[in-house]
């Protein structure tokens, strides 16, 4: 398996401040993982994704101590040009994404700032007008469009540049649960259709916790659990740690406690939930 | 007594379009009410009308019996507190404390109230470390615990919360949820505009769903949110649990159910049977 972020032993301070914003951070991502990052309003989830992309330490300063290798590159040490082809990064207000004056051009944008050729931009814009279905807005400007269809085309324009590595930072936050919902399904056929990298860091796990192979925790700038989430809902009290708990996994474990559910598999949507208590109930007969 | 009556309300920015449409509502006081929809339904535009923010196009909205078109936003804003969607929209002190105290000042308390009611709301909230701070420093969870900060602060009759939830972790949303309760065991009436339905399972009896400037549904919750063709056409997904429920119709769980504890206990009978 291909490491394809390293993160070894780092500390980060912003300007100005004596409490870190993480701190004594080890972390490695393969290719092809799907990881949610969740945790505490500021416990430093934002300041993970910064470092990534090189945001930090080049436009943020601050002290950094320890290293962020990302597809083999010391984002230290490279320019944020060249760690932008490899890291696509997308955020949770969309408007501050977008400013140009159709969402073709907003596509066109970075793929022009890559140098590419002129058909091999033709080439990219349609792939991901037909993959993001986006054949009804290609011509509207950003302002004209729903805050669902926006975030879309932010992502769009960013998948565009075929990143490796797609960084999400509460991307839905700012949408209705069925947009929310559908940006959801569209990262995850990124992943599964095209192995892209997925860091996605989220408050709603109900939405996110089906799409994910693994789940880091984060508290007060510290990583605090790294791993699946059957294992994360099995083992910690959640609540405590500022982690909105998907209903079904609440039912599901007040269930267990009852013994009326037996095993330690956690359903992560309605489906899952419903087989296993199925399952169980024709065991049990 | 009725804390907000709206009758035939129409609502026009310009002459081309009515944004909110023939709305009928009456809202007693102390009770708590969740108005869903889709972005562009018009529930902004609503709540704008009940400081008076907005004027009637057509029709009337009463506050406490005080009609919006003869009372200035300043008056009525003694008994409708707002706190928007976009808090940015809301702040203009250079600090997070002067923010709070701005509302307490306006209304002439006294100085020793002012500080203990602001130090008390800074510290409910997890904000005193920022006291000193411009509020547009502040992270987007933060900004929005200022905004709903610097209008409980002075205890308005009337609390309208526009999408409170958004950005929020696990902690602040039960502290929000809290102290939606907390006002309302006080008498207080409160109104919050949401997306999210989970919330409004756990704090609200009555829903009202609005599309294209109308009021589509009106009605107790389990009844408004376990109709999914309303709660599509509002652009939500229905609580998980009543997913669950409808899933396992097959073994006898009721279709109607939306609560944890509900789905829990139908399904220890069904084990037990």
């Amino acid at each position: 398996m291909e490491k394809i972020v390293e993160i070894n032993n780092v500390t980060f301070y912003y300007e100005g401040s004596d409490t870190p914003a993480i701190s004594s951070i080890n972390l490695s991502i393969n290719r092809g993982e799907f990881v949610l990052i969740t945790g505490p309003s500021g416990c430093g989830k934002s300041t993970l994704c910064r470092l990534l992309n090189g945001l930090i330490p080049h436009f943020y300063s601050g002290k950094l101590i320890g290293e962020v290798i990302v597809k083999g590159y010391n984002t230290k040490e490279t320019p944020t040009h060249i760690l932008a082809r490899h890291v696509g990064m997308v955020f949770q207000n969309p408007e501050n994404q977008l400013f140009l004056s159709s969402v073709e051009k907003e596509i066109i944008f970075g793929l022009e700032n890559l140098g590419l050729p002129r058909e091999e931009i033709k080439r990219r814009l349609n792939e991901v007008i037909e993959l993001f279905h986006l054949e009804n807005i290609i011509n509207k400007a950003p302002y004209e469009l729903s805050g669902g269809e926006q975030q879309k085309v932010a992502i769009a324009a960013v998948v565009a540049m075929k990143p490796e590595i797609l960084v999400l930072d509460e991307p839905t936050s700012n949408l209705d649960p069925l947009s929310a919902q559908e940006i959801l399904s569209l990262v995850k056929e990124l992943n599964r259709e095209m192995q892209m990298t997925i860091i996605i860091v989220e408050h709603r796990l109900d939405l996110l916790c089906k799409h994910v192979n693994r789940i880091i925790v984060m508290n007060k700038g510290k990583i605090i659990y790294n791993g699946t989430p059957n294992d994360l809902f099995n083992q910690y009290n959640l609540e405590k740690l500022g982690i909105n708990i998907p209903k079904v996994i609440e039912a599901y474990l007040r269930l267990k406690k009852r013994k009326i559910l037996q095993n330690n598999e956690i359903p992560l949507s309605p489906e899952d939930f419903a087989k296993l208590v199925k399952r169980e109930f024709y065991r049990v007969r | 007594m009725i804390a907000i009556e709206v009758k035939n309300l129409y609502f026009a920015y310009s002459a081309e379009e009515y944004v909110l449409k023939n709305i009928n509502l009456i809202v007693n006081e102390g009770e708590r009410v969740a108005i869903i929809g889709e972005n562009g339904a018009g529930k902004t535009t609503l709540i704008k009308h009940f400081n008076g923010l907005l004027k009637p196009t057509k029709g009337y909205v009463k506050i406490l019996g005080k009609d919006t078109r003869r009372h200035s936003v300043a008056e009525l804003s003694r008994h409708v507190g707002i706190v928007f969607q976009n808090p940015e929209h809301q702040f203009f002190a250079e600090t997070v404390e002067k923010e709070v105290a701005f509302a307490l000042e306006n209304f002439g308390y006294p100085k020793d109230e002012i500080e203990k009611r602001v130090n008390y709301i800074l510290k409910y909230f997890d904000l005193q470390k920022y006291r000193d701070k411009s509020p547009f420093n502040l992270s987007e969870g933060e900004k929005k615990r200022l905004a709903i900060a610097s209008i409980l602060v002075y205890d308005p009759e009337i609390l309208v919360l526009d999408e409170p939830t958004t950005g929020q972790d696990a902690i602040q949303k039960r502290k929000i949820a809290e102290i939606i309760k907390r006002l309302s065991e006080k008498g207080r009436t409160i109104i919050v505009v949401t997306h999210d339905i989970e919330f409004v399972v756990e704090l609200f009896d009555r829903v009202i769903v609005m599309a294209e400037g109308r009021i589509i549904a009106d009605g107790p919750t389990r009844e408004v949110i376990t109709n999914y063709e309303i709660i599509k056409r509002a652009r939500l997904l229905p609580p998980q649990i009543n997913i669950c429920a409808r899933l396992l119709e097959d073994l006898g769980i009721p279709s109607n159910i939306i609560t944890v504890s509900e789905l829990v206990e139908e399904i220890t009978k069904v084990y037990e049977r």
